[in-house]
């Protein structure tokens, strides 16, 4: 009997290009937050903690509606790339973002906040820009937290299922992400199939919470 | 040289009554200290010099330098102000070597002299031996060095310290005093000093600015306000003065006296101006001036009999609480001959009274 390895690699794919796009994203974001106000501030704040609470099917929805094919963002996605968003590994990504990103950025900023502001101030009355800060002093001060987020982050893309069934279907060998994949496996009776991509999902998934509880804060 | 005026208000809220700041200071080369009580404004004040806070009125110069000015929305950053601060925690890089967090500060200087000025504060503040290990991996003493040699590695044009001795043991303090002589002889800067340790006023400050309630009540060199206190809530604040209610019974400025009655007892002391005879003042006077001894005989010219209600051992002196409420300090060898007797003499020299 042969595996069919392609979701494994997919999933592995969409999850690393969604971490490192949340992990930009949502660095700046959390800076944003844990340092600035402005009005509006808590209204961001919600609106980056929403989709952890809706269910992944009505992200899914709204992420068809807002990027299908009919819509605005769709129809300039493809006139962009020639091809479009949704049903390719690329809206996986997408779905995948769509959790990892808060989740990020709530631990990030948690971390950023947790620095010690004497050392931040100190940094400035030593001529430091807020640049040079928050590089060489308080994202190396926030490191593990910051770093335990985005390994969560990473498992958490790892197993995306409803917004990424509803965004880029389940298309063998070209969308078919793993979580997908063993839901197929069950359906169709294929034991096997299904057993070893839990096996190595889980143990994935095993290894990434080792690696995040070492790096975490003592 | 800095010269600071500072008014700030902050509106009376959920938790908090409010308060405001309101100061009008100058700090020359040597050590200013702002003394004071907790709460009364004095981190407030250093961190609106710094840069952290914005004051709602007034201006900030040091020496040709606006860092803040009102009217015109004069606001320089931190990174602007050319300001060292020492912190009270000293907040050192906790993930860099103490080395690294010389070099950190050493990078506002060109970079030809980068090396040469790390290594020379590392020689002079003797972290030799420890400059290549993290804050959390040397001694006290080594992390108060480092914080005051990264702050003066930038060659500030003002150096500030948030008591910077709290909290440590008398070594470390003493050590800490050392240090801070020396930085005052060999660095020009202009250092000023919050504390609300009184000794610390006197063991660093040429000029001491005693603060409450957001507000400067007396400025002077520390010996003249223990010597002259303004107010009677400076009195208390010093904490080292007894403080006797007492009524005014004569003024005689022709002489230079005035006699007072404290205590049901006649006293002679220099003359008060700008008081009437009735007046009800209080007197004070610093316990270790007073003399005291067991009672001989009947009272003479500004002696009072006592009862010792408590001696208390300290280090340097004994401390004996009498009936009525006044504390003489006594040194230990004049208490051990006299240990036992209960009556005792005090006696007040005419010119250690202040009527305030």
């Amino acid at each position: 009997m042969s595996i069919d390895w392609f979701p494994l690699w997919l999933s592995l794919r969409v999850a690393f290009v969604s971490t490192a796009l949340a992990a930009g994203a949502g660095l700046w974001v959390a800076y944003v937050l844990a340092n600035r106000d402005f009005r509006g501030k808590e209204a961001l704040d919600a609106a980056v903690t929403l989709p952890l609470v809706l269910p992944p099917t009505v992200l899914g929805y709204y992420l068809l509606v807002v990027a299908g094919r009919a819509s605005p963002l769709g129809k300039l996605w493809e006139t962009v790339f020639g091809s479009p968003l949704v049903f390719t590994w690329k809206a996986a990504v997408v779905a995948a973002l769509l959790h990892s990103l808060p989740l990020l950025v709530k631990s990030a900023r948690a971390g950023l906040e947790s620095v010690d502001r004497s050392c931040e101030r100190a940094a400035r009355t030593l001529g430091a820009s807020e640049w040079k800060l928050f590089w060489r002093v308080t994202l190396p001060m926030a490191r593990r937290p910051i770093l335990a987020a985005t390994a969560l982050a990473f498992a958490r893309s790892l197993g995306e299922f409803g917004a990424t069934l509803m965004i880029a279907g389940n298309i063998p060998g070209r969308t078919q992400t793993v979580a997908v994949a063993i839901y197929d496996a069950v359906e169709a009776g294929n034991g096997a199939l299904a057993r070893t991509l839990v096996l190595v999902i889980s143990a994935v998934a095993l290894g990434i919470l080792t690696i995040a509880n070492r790096i975490a804060p003592r | 040289m800095l010269q600071a005026r500072i008014r700030k208000t902050f509106p009376p809220g959920k938790e908090s009554s409010g308060f405001a700041l309101d100061l009008d200071f100058r700090a020359a080369a040597g050590v200013t200290v702002l003394f004071g009580p907790s709460g009364a404004g004095k981190t407030l004040a250093l961190d609106s010099i710094a840069g952290f806070i914005r004051p709602d009125e007034g201006r900030i110069l040091l020496d040709d330098a606006i860092l803040f000015d009102a009217p015109s929305g004069v606001h320089l950053p931190p990174q602007a102000r050319n300001c060292g601060y020492v912190f009270q925690n000293y907040a050192l890089f906790p993930h860099m070597t103490l080395r690294q967090n010389l070099e950190f500060a050493a990078e506002r200087r060109p970079r030809l002299e980068r090396h040469r000025r790390v290594n020379e504060m590392i020689e002079r503040f003797r972290l030799g031996e420890t400059a290549g290990r993290r804050p959390h991996e040397v001694s006290g003493g080594e992390r108060q060095r480092c914080s005051i040699a990264r702050a003066l590695i930038g060659a500030p044009k003002l150096l500030l310290l948030d008591e910077p001795a709290q909290g440590l043991d008398a070594p470390l303090r003493g050590e800490f005093y050392e240090i801070l002589r020396q930085v005052r002889a060999d660095f020009q800067t202009p250092i000023l000093l919050v504390t609300h340790d009184l000794d610390e006023c006197f063991e660093l400050g040429e000029e001491m600015l005693v603060l409450t309630a957001g507000r400067i009540v007396q400025s002077g060199a520390p010996r003249d306000i223990l010597d002259r206190p303004a107010t009677l809530d400076v009195a208390k604040l010093l904490g080292a003065f007894n403080l006797l209610p007492a009524e005014i019974r004569a003024l005689d400025p022709g002489r230079n006296t005035s006699r007072v009655q404290v205590a049901g007892v006649e006293l002679e002391g220099p003359y008060f101006p700008g008081r009437l005879k009735g007046d009800r003042v209080t007197i004070c006077v610093r316990p270790e001036q007073l003399h005291a001894a067991p009672r001989n005989g009947r009272p003479g010219l500004n002696q009072m009999p006592a009862e010792l209600q408590r001696a208390i051992e300290k280090p340097q002196f004994v401390r004996l609480e009498f009936s009525g409420g006044i504390v003489v300090d006594l040194p230990r060898a004049q208490y051990e001959r006299q240990r036992d007797a209960k009556q005792w003499m005090i006696e007040f020299p005419a010119s250690a009274l202040r009527a305030l």
